[in-house]
């Protein structure tokens, strides 16, 4: 095993040592916050797929984070609260958009794809803000979080908790088998030189679709995570800030590599949180300046560790 | 069957006002290597990116194996028995030299939606590679990334690549381009040890090249195909030679 794979290993067995520790410091805030950096770190590592393994530099991926939050709160606002269906739905709904979206946006390349994926993300967001009875540019509250008929109730927050831990490690383990399959080596072999892909007879577009679809899917199901998580939906979760964050993420823990989203997501919540609410620092310098921090370590993270946080650990890159 | 296994018709390719590919007829035979050889700028690149399939020409009809291919994209014709290096060296250069030969077989085993098994680890896809490493003389460098190879063997691997396509016909853009002469000498045995074996298309600067390992020689010059013959006659036209070798050599 790989020092990147140990450390990932390692960073799970300590995110499972949470709850417990949390309890004994009557600190129950760490669980919501560490609960929150897992479901990003879930986006993250859909994002990673495409950006870092595709090479498909998409600027609209908080549109999934969106349509899985919608497809949660829609159908818990009519009533229907049971997460197998909601979670099928958003799992579904986010697949059937990023299909769309893919299969036009794919047509293009370079800073295209990155604007096209952006415009699209963009009117989702207007459609979210448009529909008055959601909530419009309120957002609305979920009255209910998603009901598992007993087996687990996400109003128990270590519940909740090991639950988005379980979805987290499954994720990393489909990508991971998926980067080194024969259609991961495909994807990434199109990244790594079209015109020789194309002249070995692979034809990149339907795996990159492909690809596309899967990380739209999973990015769903951690819209309806995040959505049970905040107990509250807005068209927020699709602002193309929030698309920006997940590319920070993805970027500052390392592209292309197996524990980079987590390592992302994870420096970049804690950060924040950090930041914005420390006292080492006069609150005029803080108060709402903390994303030029943020922005100044990213810089210095892409000048520096070409491989972000990820590529700090020794070992053959993946 | 007496067609020849490639056959151009008509070609004709124009970037604006400059007429890259004039009227060309071109044909190569099943076995032969036909050597395209020209000045600078004559539009060698381009006829053969239109024979791969990466150009559409304006008019003109390609045939291969007695198909029409001319509107088919690069990926079909690959998968039709074309297989091409490039001028400028491409590989996949974050990839292994063994991981570049497996892809190419990997796209000539079926399609790739097969999300789950290991594909490293897959002998029906690593064991023809090694194969196609030796044939190139390339299997004690397998494990190396491609990125850190000499320019050669970079080369070298492009042609184990092109052969892991188990093609009809080769298209060969220089390949011994950028080459010192050690390299080149290594590069041209080794294509002769594929020649007769393997039809190619020979588009080559080096003139030792080209007279050591084509059976015909197409002389190309502004477009257009000014003589094809035995390499004896192209030696001895006066036209090639005011044209092209008097001014190279």
């Amino acid at each position: 095993m790989s020092a990147r794979r140990w450390v990932l290993a390692g960073l799970l067995l300590a995110l499972a040592a949470v709850p417990p520790l949390a309890a004994w410091l009557n600190e129950p805030f760490y669980l919501d916050l560490l609960r929150r950096v897992m479901i990003f770190a879930i986006a993250a590592v859909s994002l990673n797929l495409i950006l870092g393994y595709g090479g498909m530099v998409s600027f609209g991926h908080a549109a999934y984070l969106g349509i899985g939050a919608y497809a949660v709160g829609v159908l818990g606002y009519y009533g229907i609260d049971s997460g197998w269906l909601q979670w099928a739905v958003a799992i579904g709904a986010s697949a059937l958009v990023a299909l769309a979206i893919g299969a036009i946006s794919l047509r293009t390349s370079g800073i295209y794809f990155i604007m096209i994926t952006l415009a699209f993300t963009q009117m989702l967001y207007y459609l979210g803000i448009s529909i008055e009875e959601y909530g419009g540019d309120d957002g609305m509250r979920l009255k209910l979080r998603s009901q598992f008929a007993g087996l687990i109730d996400l109003d128990h927050p270590a519940a909740f908790y090991y639950l988005v831990l379980a979805i987290l490690a499954a994720s990393l383990l489909l990508v991971d088998r998926l980067v080194n399959s024969r259609f991961g080596l495909a994807l990434q072999a199109a990244r790594s030189n079209e015109a020789r892909s194309r002249a070995i007879g692979f034809s990149p577009y339907p795996y990159r679709l492909a690809a596309f679809v899967i990380a739209g899917a999973m990015c769903g199901l951690a819209g309806a995570l995040l959505v049970n998580h905040t107990a509250y939906l807005t068209p927020d979760f699709m602002n193309w800030t929030r698309s920006g964050e997940l590319m920070f993420m993805v970027i500052l823990g390392g592209v292309a590599t197996s524990a980079g989203p987590l390592l992302g997501a994870a420096a970049f919540l804690l950060l924040e949180d950090f930041l914005s609410g420390t006292t080492l620092l006069p609150k005029a310098w803080l108060a709402d300046h903390w994303q030029l921090y943020l922005g100044a370590i990213l810089v210095l993270v892409v000048l520096f560790a070409r491989r972000g946080l990820a590529g700090l650990i020794p070992g053959r890159h993946e | 069957m007496n067609s020849p296994l490639l056959e151009v018709l008509g070609l004709h390719k124009s970037f604006g006002a400059l007429v890259a590919t004039d009227a060309v007829d071109f044909d190569v035979r099943e076995g032969e290597t036909h050597a395209v050889i020209g000045p600078n700028g004559a539009g060698k690149t381009t006829f053969i990116k239109q024979l791969a399939g990466e150009l559409r020409p304006d008019a003109g009809r390609i045939r291969f194996a007695g198909e029409d291919i001319t509107a088919l994209p690069a990926p079909q014709r690959s998968h039709r028995g074309l297989a091409r290096s490039f001028q400028i060296t491409s590989i996949y250069p974050d990839f292994s030299a063994l991981e570049n030969v497996a892809l190419a077989v990997q796209a000539h085993s079926g399609h790739s939606f097969r999300f789950w098994g290991r594909a490293r680890a897959d002998a029906s896809l690593t064991g023809p590679a090694l194969g196609f490493l030796k044939e190139v003389n390339l299997q004690d460098r397998a494990g190396t990334v491609a990125a850190n190879l000499s320019h050669g063997e970079q080369r070298q691997l492009e042609i184990a690549m092109a052969l892991a396509t188990r093609p009809r016909l080769l298209l060969l853009d220089e390949p011994v381009a950028g080459m010192g002469a050690e390299e080149s000498q290594r590069m041209v045995e080794l294509l002769r040890t594929l020649k007769g074996e393997k039809t190619m298309v020979l588009v080559e600067h080096d003139m030792d090249a080209v007279f050591t390992l084509a059976d015909r020689i197409s002389v190309l010059v502004y477009g257009r195909i000014v003589a094809t013959g035995a390499p004896a006659e192209i030696r001895a036209n006066a036209e090639v030679q005011r044209a092209y070798l008097g001014e190279e050599a």
